[in-house]
């Protein structure tokens, strides 16, 4: 393999690059990227970012030295727009054609907004460097009245920074109660909860009829309920798509995703896929599963590379999906695959005292480990999870 | 010089930390011992709440992996290295010496280096 092009220059993309290297890959290797911006972390974005607690400069992923030892060709600022499988190439907004022999897809995936708002100003999504300055520029002028839409992790870290930055700040849910599918009913009541503890305004098993603005700019969210906040600042916070418009008819497989085996690898083996953009299938729950995890998309990379460059599936994903969310002064982390209805049991700490571990069980069998504030007792309960013949019950 | 705990009180594989200028992480590292800052240089997290592998700590957080000799991270997120100490043991007891704050050894320096 002479040339392999990576598409998407964020963490999995970045990391996708430091495994070639670090694997031996000695070729051409061109990193394609639609943001103009070196690579740099998100999760602060909705965090100290935020908050002005972390600086631009602490987002960067990489130093001076990680750029020099990688020797890549960096085109950034113009996406790819189309894979064109049978020339062997990537084209480019610009009309560049890349050719290469071996592709890494990392284009992850973009933050949905609500259909029909894109005309009113005042109105955020927070996915991107450009996005969070917009915010916090916003944010930071003046006091204004913030509505938050969408309760999941980072629509609650989102409504967690506008508290201190002493802001009014109203969240909204359309779901009763929030995170129930993603944690299950009792777990979620006790993310739930952390809002009431900090008596942020909410409004859950409540949807979002309209927004109103005047001269462009929003002015309130009206509800389901008939209510009207008013708002100057409007931030949704209702999921990602990935990034898969560029990889239309041209064979591989998309579902959500690019649909990738045990490996990584697409449906041609010259073209891996990794991080949020990547639906890999696992042996283990036998289904396809795509996580939106920073954890997933530093560490696939390893594997994937490792495929692209032997030609053949030679190792497969066997880590266990792991996130983290920092909200309320609370360090929450999560490790495995639950569904609704495992057994939960609290092994340490309360949920009242927001400092505990919960296992989640499912016939017995330990499957997934949640953590409010107790990172040393997770950290080893977690890797229990990854040896699950290691594990005592 | 610090004296942390007595040996049998950190067994393999544990840590324990005690606040100098800055918290001070102590492990011992299958019989030896090693301290750094206990702030992992990424962000907020205490490195002895960290797994340990060999010598080895991963940050509790967000997994960055810190040679425990050098303090040199060996993968992302981290990229700067943590302060070491040196340590002794004396009758049983475990001594940091704690490095002044703001001087990076010069080995941890110049190992870091060469993982960047
Ligand atoms: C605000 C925020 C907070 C978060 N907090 C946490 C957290 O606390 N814990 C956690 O575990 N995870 C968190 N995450 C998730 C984590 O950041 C993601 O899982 C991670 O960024 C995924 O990395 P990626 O490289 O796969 O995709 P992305 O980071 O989405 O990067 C994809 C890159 O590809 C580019 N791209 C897209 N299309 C093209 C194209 N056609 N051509 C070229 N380039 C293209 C994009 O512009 C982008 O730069 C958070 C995410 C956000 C947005
Ligand atoms: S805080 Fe240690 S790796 Fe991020």
């Amino acid at each position: 393999m002479r040339t392999v092009t990576v598409v998407g220059t964020s963490l999995a993309g970045f990391s996708a690059a430091q495994q070639l290297r670090a694997q031996g890959f000695d070729g051409r290797l061109v990193m394609v990227g639609a943001e103009v911006h070196l690579p740099y972390d998100r999760p602060p974005l909705s965090k100290g970012f935020l908050t002005g607690k972390t600086s631009r400069a602490d987002l960067a992923l990489g130093e001076q030295s990680d750029y020099d030892e990688l020797e890549a060709e960096w085109v950034l600022g113009d996406p790819a727009v189309q894979l064109r499988p049978s020339s062997a190439g990537v084209e480019l907004l610009s009309g560049e054609h890349i050719g290469t022999d071996g592709i890494v897809v990392a284009t992850g995936a973009t933050a949905r907004s609500l259909p029909g708002v894109d005309e009113l100003a005042g109105v955020h999504t927070l996915r991107t460097l450009d996005d969070a300055v917009a915010l916090h520029d916003e944010l930071s002028s003046g006091r204004p009245r913030v509505v938050v839409i969408g309760a999941g992790f980072i629509g609650a870290e989102i409504t967690s920074s506008c508290l201190d930055l002493g802001l009014d700040v109203t969240l909204v849910e359309a779901a009763p109660l929030p995170l129930e599918r993603a944690l299950g009913s009792t777990m979620a009541q006790a993310c739930a909860d952390l809002h009431r503890d900090h008596r942020v305004d909410v409004r859950f098993g409540v949807g979002v009829e309209e927004l109103h603005g005047a001269f462009g700019h929003v002015t309130g969210v009206r509800l389901s309920s008939g209510e009207v906040l008013p708002a100057d600042v409007v931030v949704t916070g209702v999921g990602v798509q990935p990034n898969t418009a560029w990889l239309a008819n041209t064979g591989l497989g998309l579902n959500d995703g690019v649909l990738c085996d045990a490996g990584g690898v697409t449906d041609l083996p010259n073209i891996v896929a990794v991080g949020d953009v990547a639906r890999c299938y696992r042996p283990d729950l036998d289904r396809t599963i795509r996580i939106e995890h920073w954890a997933t998309a530093n560490g696939q990379p390893r594997v994937a590379v490792g495929n692209l460059l032997a030609g053949s599936v030679v190792e497969h994903h066997t880590d266990v999906p792991y996130f983290w969310s920092d909200q309320y002064g609370v360090r929450i982390q999560f490790a495995g695959t639950v569904h609704p209805d495992d057994d939960v049991r609290i092994v340490d700490g309360a949920v009242e005292d927001r400092r505990f571990l919960a296992h989640y069980e499912r016939q017995g069998q330990p499957v997934g480990v949640l953590a409010f504030n107790t990172p040393r007792a997770f950290g080893r309960a977690r890797r229990q999870l990854t040896r699950p013949s290691l594990i005592v019950t | 010089m610090f004296a942390v705990c007595r040996v049998e009180e950190l067994p393999p594989g544990e840590s324990i930390r005690f606040t100098a200028d800055v918290a001070v992480a102590v492990f011992n590292a299958d019989g030896e011992f090693y301290a750094v800052d206990d702030t992992c240089t990424h962000q907020d997290a205490s490195l002895s709440d960290g797994f340990l592998e060999g010598c080895f700590v991963e940050c509790p957080l967000h997994a960055a992996f810190f040679d425990l000799r050098t303090g040199a991270p060996t993968c992302l997120p981290a990229k700067r290295p943590v302060r070491t100490h040196p340590v002794t043991v004396d009758n049983d007891v475990v001594y940091v010496h704690v490095e002044p704050h703001g001087q990076v050894p010069q080995e941890a320096g110049r190992e870091q280096e060469e993982v960047a």
